[in-house]
């Protein structure tokens, strides 16, 4: 199952052209780049491994291409995401998330409808591979 | 014939190229803000043409490929060096070859860690943050220690190499320093010899071009000097270049900076009245003449020649 979520979800996955140009425009505004990668991309698990610190700083989205591709190279088979963190409200805040390598094989989202407290059904998620 | 050869221009005017990059305003900027380094100006605009011909013959299909533009400046302190790379920067940006154009110098300090690990992270950030520009190493030689083989330099240089030869198009590294130092550096280090394109040396400046440098620093911050002060700052610039530590153009911003001190000290202390303008932006030959240059240097240097002597 295609798993989707952040920005260009609807998009088919972008081209390392295509990736350099958004980190362009995220540098353009001033925001460092982080990033991430996890085996396990369930809904609920928003805290991905950090691949290294954001990079700050940065003037060309080359830093991050070359981050990016080291992260390829170490876990081709995990999804990785770039997170741009702005900090214009005085914190460092994801104004930008986008995922720029996914597994050959994704594993399946399943959900789990539960019968609780009468007629009630709680719904769960699970990932199934 | 492929589409693409067809729609390839035939000819190129080198002049409007020249023009059109933007290339020209730089080199008349280096012309008229830096005064002296004949030389230096030479190589630069030499490898300006270089560098506006290369990139004419990739339009015309005739080369391909990025040529090395790793170079290498040397000369002594306060010659200059890390401006023009500056201007080295803007010059490379007009031209196409940095993608931005930006500067970020470093010393060995902010590429070499203090621990096992902590060294390869820390240089990568920095070639990280020269992508797209121009990386400027001062005193590059002292990334090699040779008498302590331990040394994390050796980790750094290695990076260094390697970004160097993958990523050219990426970015630019200048390596600066004084030039037996340096000497030395290339000869154990074969690798950053093979790897710099461009040799650049910086001469020392004269006394008079670095009469010439003083009045433009203070024409900048709209300070003049009187007649007797200027003798004053010509028997200054023989005197101290005979003495230890001399840095060229940075010692002279030094003694003119002193020399503000004095004045805004003997202002202060000697004046009753209200004081306008000219009297506020006037160095005069006592501002100057007071300088310790004057008595032979430092105390403490001056102790070590008698005990030489």
């Amino acid at each position: 199952m295609r798993i989707t979520q952040g920005c260009f979800s609807f998009l088919p996955d972008l081209t390392d052209q295509q990736i350099t140009a958004q980190v362009e425009y995220c540098l353009g505004k001033g925001w460092a780049i982080g990033v991430e990668y996890t085996d396990d991309p369930h809904p609920r698990n928003t805290f991905w491994e950090m691949w290294g610190m954001p990079m700050f700083d940065l003037r060309d989205a080359k830093g991050v291409m070359i981050e990016l591709e080291e992260c390829r190279k170490a876990f081709p088979q995990h999804y990785i995401r770039l997170n741009a963190f702005d900090n214009s409200r005085g914190t460092e805040t994801i104004t930008m998330s986008f995922i720029v390598n996914r597994p050959e094989t994704e594993p399946e989202i399943s959900m789990t409808r539960t019968e609780v407290d009468g007629r009630a059904i709680r719904y769960t998620h699970s990932i199934a591979r | 014939m492929t589409e693409e050869a067809a729609a390839a221009p035939t000819t190129i005017d080198l002049r409007a190229e020249y023009e059109s990059s933007g290339a020209r305003e730089v080199l008349e900027e280096l012309d008229r803000e830096l005064i002296g380094l004949k030389p230096v100006k030479d190589r630069i605009r030499e490898t300006a043409a270089l560098l506006l011909v290369e990139k004419a013959r990739q339009k015309l299909g005739l080369a391909h490929g990025t040529p090395t533009l790793h170079m290498s400046f040397t000369g002594n302190p306060g010659t200059g060096k890390t401006t023009v790379a500056l201007k080295m920067a803007g010059l490379l940006h007009r031209l196409g070859y940095v993608r931005k154009g930006h500067l970020v110098s470093v010393t060995r300090d902010d590429l070499v860690g203090q621990y096992i690990g902590h060294t390869a992270p820390k240089t990568k950030d920095v070639l990280k943050r020269a992508m797209g520009g121009v990386l400027f190493i001062d005193e590059a030689y002292y990334l090699y220690r040779p008498d302590n083989e331990r040394d994390y330099g050796q980790e750094a240089i290695e990076i260094l190499l390697q970004v160097m030869e993958n990523n050219r198009d990426d970015l630019v590294v200048i390596l600066a320093g004084y030039a037996d130092r340096m000497e030395n550096f290339f000869n154990s280090n074969p690798g950053f010899r093979s790897r710099i394109a461009h040799h650049i040396e910086f001469p020392d400046y004269t006394d008079e071009e670095l009469h010439r440098i003083a009045g433009h620093m203070l024409e900048e911050q709209n300070y003049r000097l009187t007649k007797e002060a200027e003798a004053a700052l010509t028997d200054y610039i023989s005197l101290r270049r005979a003495q230890p530590h001399f840095a060229n153009a940075r010692s002279i911003r030094n003694a003119l900076d002193r020399a503000r001190l004095r004045q805004a000290n003997r202002l202060f202390s000697a004046s009753t009245g209200p004081l306008d303008a000219a009297a506020l932006s006037t160095l005069t030959a006592e501002d100057i003449r007071a300088s310790r240059v004057f008595q032979g240097g430092l105390e403490s240097e001056r102790r070590r020649t008698e005990v030489q002597a």
